[in-house]
């Protein structure tokens, strides 16, 4: 880091995050089926977490220390807090009204500068759906995909908060957001303006990393938001999450970061990524999907159940996401159907496999695997107690806990988040 | 051990239906869910003559060979003496079989890609007609969307237009999803109007504009029936208020789709006022709070299940546990009209996430047979087919699907599906990908000559 002077690095901090783990008891959870989120399984394991940080995993052999609140997960499964990649809650929030869309800067087709955290609104009541329903104990917002370049990204604990800086993920890279294909030109194509092609695509993008190379090796003393983001991406520190369904366009956007040096993270929505799993196991690119999504729009025509079968298959990276408020609440059931798909053709992936596509390989592409996404000792405490198999439709989250705070109890009526916007009104502290 | 089998259901079915391509079959040791909300039994059996259900039961520990013979009364041989038919059988070896899907309100058949304009007949929004407009015209049999529906489980669907310019959306149309190019079981099944948020923008703005647009396309009706229906005054056209008068006698359903418990109050009081209007509820994301007025009413409910945000201030107390407390109430309810990523082959998860709930503390779930037959029989019924359509009975339409284990959890698939009796291809588009793609082999040609 020695070319960036102390201005771009002051550039890093504003905003930072304020979250702190809320208090928890040292537990043991004993008697379960536990998928550590690494490919790991062990039938009638124990978890032991205090102070936020896993402590212990392993059989029933593994001594509980004295003070542990033990908790009895006979019959029932442990899993990693469950991470989405891809998620607007907060910039494209409840309810989903004109005033509370936030999520696409869609006025000029680059937007580096812009950061998604600007237009979370913490009060979504989205947040707690997901927490109760889908086990979500961490979350990736995105700027939406009408620009070439939506901004930063925002990585979340979903923890309730007053404030957006109240929930940022401490230590987590930022994200930048990248959009290929039909939106980009639809949107500025229908105001007569440059993107109106996929090669005005490619074309602007191209020019605009070329900008920021030289703004990137020059000097950044004189601040700009947009390049300080570009110069992020190109030292590193800034991951790309490239939304692009088509194999042949993600193929050419793989050669555009090899063109301007910098790594595709993810492709997002890549629906036809079976298509290429070879260059994506040899780019180190993760492929960000749905289950079964299909045929809304032209470039999705060809998306197939199969798609996160095949890419395992190829010993590509799979992480399923969700792009919506009600998909977030059911990854692990979408993420079961895409592992139905592939044993149906004949590729049998195990259980505790499928369950890495959303826990720790989300972790890796959003860079927070050495924190969170699986049940190592030291890691976070970011666990779901799940009151059967979580690959099973008939199952949901029995417990969350956050950093090792119980931030959901299905037993108790008040263990469980209600927004701001949800009080007083119909059907407050619902169930959901 | 074969026996000789005598129908007279079989041949009054094969005189209506007299459909040459249908496969005479029986399938044995099923493990068979009715569909009728009761849970599934062992060891079923269950008959398929000329596309109708003709018999199931729980197996009378009876095994049959690789044919299963009957005679046919109706044909006869030149002595006169019936035919022996000899059918095939199809040992499921425990297996389970269940009627089709239902699928209740949906857009299949009328789009190729949903956001290709062109492609696209879900809508008329430029149209200078409403009520009049009849997606029956429109449905495409050899849709990708009807074929992966199929392959999904799902034999039978309403279709719905999606509203323009008038609360109206137009007729909506039941059909089937088989592979032949003849579609629709019914025509013009259902009219439907939108009210609530939606319909208050396409009226004028306010929900006031839409109760006024409602009630005068009522009275317009109603003129047209009594020959004072004056057309240069009017505010519907020739053929929209034409469209409406078998609404108003109560020959065609009416699906309103509400979500507010308010709104939900006004369209039972609707009943009240028109008595003769055959009312079904779409959508009705706070109908928990009006269930004990809409079990009152009778009015059935057609939900989107899983509904759990304030999408809009009309949901605002939208919960997974609505279909659940509403049917504690004795609301007839279906799930359906779901939404357009969540196609209708999810409705089995959708389902099985409802009797998940049952396991949730406070919340109100479904049992396993109510939230099958919530996919299946109950649909049919409030589509009008009941008895006909997502059951397994005598007489019941030969929509009938084997699965590879239980058919509302995440691992299982549709093995055989049979439409009107007659087994259907389940590739499509998607599986064609799938088998070229299994490996990225190009070393001899390009993935283009494999096919």
């Amino acid at each position: 880091m020695s070319n960036t002077p102390a201005s771009a690095e002051a550039a890093e901090t504003p905003y930072a995050s304020t979250y702190t783990p809320y208090p928890g008891a040292p537990t043991a959870l004993v008697g379960a089926t536990i998928y550590d989120g690494a490919g790991g399984r062990i039938d009638g394991g124990t978890v032991l977490f205090a102070d936020g940080k896993i402590v212990g995993v392993g059989g029933s052999e593994l001594a509980i220390p004295s003070g542990y609140t033990r908790i009895d997960g006979t019959g029932k499964f442990v899993t990693p807090g469950i991470i989405d990649i891809h998620s607007h809650l907060g910039n494209y929030p409840s309810p989903s009204v004109q005033a509370h869309s936030d999520g696409n800067e869609a006025t000029s087709p680059t937007t580096p500068d812009v950061w998604a955290e600007h237009s979370v609104w913490p009060q979504d009541p989205g947040f707690s759906r997901a927490m109760a329903n889908g086990g979500i104990t961490a979350l990736q917002i995105l700027p939406g995909s009408a620009n070439l370049m939506g901004g930063r990204t925002a990585t979340l604990k979903n923890v309730p908060s007053r404030t957006v800086q109240g929930m940022k993920f401490p230590g987590a890279p930022y994200g930048m957001k990248m959009a290929c294909g039909e939106n980009p030109k639809r949107v500025y194509g229908g105001r007569g303006r440059m993107p109106s092609t996929r090669m005005g695509n490619f074309a602007v993008n191209r020019q605009t990393w070329l900008d920021a190379k030289e703004y990137a090796e020059g000097d950044r003393d004189k601040r700009n938001l947009a390049k300080e983001t570009l110069a992020g991406v190109l030292d590193g520190d800034i991951l790309i999450h490239n939304h692009c369904y088509r194999a042949d366009e993600m193929a050419l956007v793989l050669d555009m970061g090899k063109e301007f040096g910098y790594k595709v993270s993810a492709f997002h929505h890549a629906v036809e990524a079976y298509k290429i799993g070879d260059l994506l196991k040899e780019a180190g690119t993760c492929s960000a999907i749905w289950a079964d999504w299909y045929g809304f729009k032209m470039e999705s025509y060809d998306g197939i159940p199969e798609n996160a079968a095949l890419l395992q298959n190829a010993d590509a990276c799979v992480v399923i996401h969700s792009d919506d408020e009600n998909g977030i609440q059911r990854l692990n059931q979408e993420a079961s159907k895409a592992q139905a798909a592939g044993k149906r053709m004949g590729i049998d992936i195990p259980d505790a496999t499928v369950i890495s596509w959303l826990t720790l390989n989300a972790a890796k592409a959003m860079g927070i695997d050495d924190m969170t996404g699986s049940l190592e000792s030291g890691k976070m405490a970011d666990v779901v107690l799940w009151n059967g198999d979580p690959l099973s439709v008939y199952s949901r989250p029995e417990k969350v806990w956050i950093d090792g705070a119980m931030l959901y109890d299905a037993n108790d009526p008040k263990r469980r988040p209600v927004s701001d916007f949800e009080l007083g009104q119909p059907g407050e502290g619902d169930v959901k | 051990m074969k026996r000789l089998f005598t129908l007279a259901a079989a041949c009054s079915a094969l005189a209506f239906t007299a459909s040459v391509a249908a496969q005479d079959v029986t399938i044995i040791n099923a493990k068979l869910a009715i569909g009728d909300g009761s849970e599934p039994i062992n060891g079923g059996v269950i008959r398929i003559r000329g596309g109708t259900i003709v018999l199931v039961d729980s197996g009378d520990g009876e095994t049959l060979g690789s044919s299963d013979d009957y005679l046919d009364v109706s044909r006869r041989d030149a002595s006169g003496q019936p035919l022996v038919i000899s059918v095939p059988v199809i040992d499921a070896k425990g297996a389970w079989v269940t009627p089709g899907i239902f699928a209740a309100v949906t857009d299949i058949g009328v789009f190729d890609v949903s956001g290709v304009r062109n492609s696209n007949d879900g809508g008329a929004s430029d149209s200078r007609f409403s009520a009049a407009l009849d997606i029956s015209q429109a449905i495409n049999p050899a849709s990708e969307h009807i074929a992966v529906s199929r392959a999904g489980g799902v034999t039978r669907a309403t279709v719905a237009h999606a509203p323009g310019d008038s609360i109206f959306a137009g007729q909506g149309a039941t059909i089937d999803l088989g592979v032949d190019p003849e579609p629709i079981t019914q025509a013009r099944s259902f009219q439907m109007v939108v009210l609530g948020e939606r319909g208050a923008r396409i009226a004028g703005g306010g929900r006031t504009a839409s109760n006024l647009e409602l009630r005068n396309a009522m009275a317009e009706a109603q003129a047209y029936v009594a020959g004072a229906w004056e057309g240069e005054d009017a505010l519907l056209t020739r053929p929209d208020v034409q469209s409406l008068v078998p609404v108003i006698s109560g020959k065609q359903k009416l699906y309103i789709h509400a979500e507010r418990a308010s709104d939900i109050r006004k369209v039972i009081a609707l009943k009240q006022e028109f008595p003769k209007l055959d009312i079904v509820l779409l959508g009705a994301s706070e109908g928990w709070l009006a269930a004990n007025a809409l079990a009152a009413s009778g009015i059935p409910v057609i939900a989107d299940p899983l509904d759990d945000l304030p999408s809009s201030f009309e949901q605002l107390a939208a919960t997974q546990s609505n279909v659940g407390r509403m049917r504690q109430a004795g609301v007839k309810v279906a799930i359906g009209g779901i939404g357009a990523f969540e196609q209708p082959r999810n409705l089995t998860q959708y389902a099985g996430n409802l009797v998940a709930l049952s396991k949730v503390p406070r919340a109100s779930g479904l049992t396993w047979g109510q939230a099958f037959a919530s996919i299946t029989s109950i649909p049919a019924e409030i589509s009008g087919l009941g008895g006909k359509a997502g059951i397994l009975q005598a007489g019941a339409m030969g929509d009938v699907v084997m699965w590879d284990g239980d058919p509302l959890e995440l691992s299982s698939n549709p093995t055989r599906v049979f439409i009107d009796g007659i087994e259907q291809p389940l590739s499509n588009h998607q599986t064609r990908l799938r088998d070229r793609y299994r490996d990225l082999d190009e070393s001899d040609l390009p993935k283009a000559y494999d096919w």
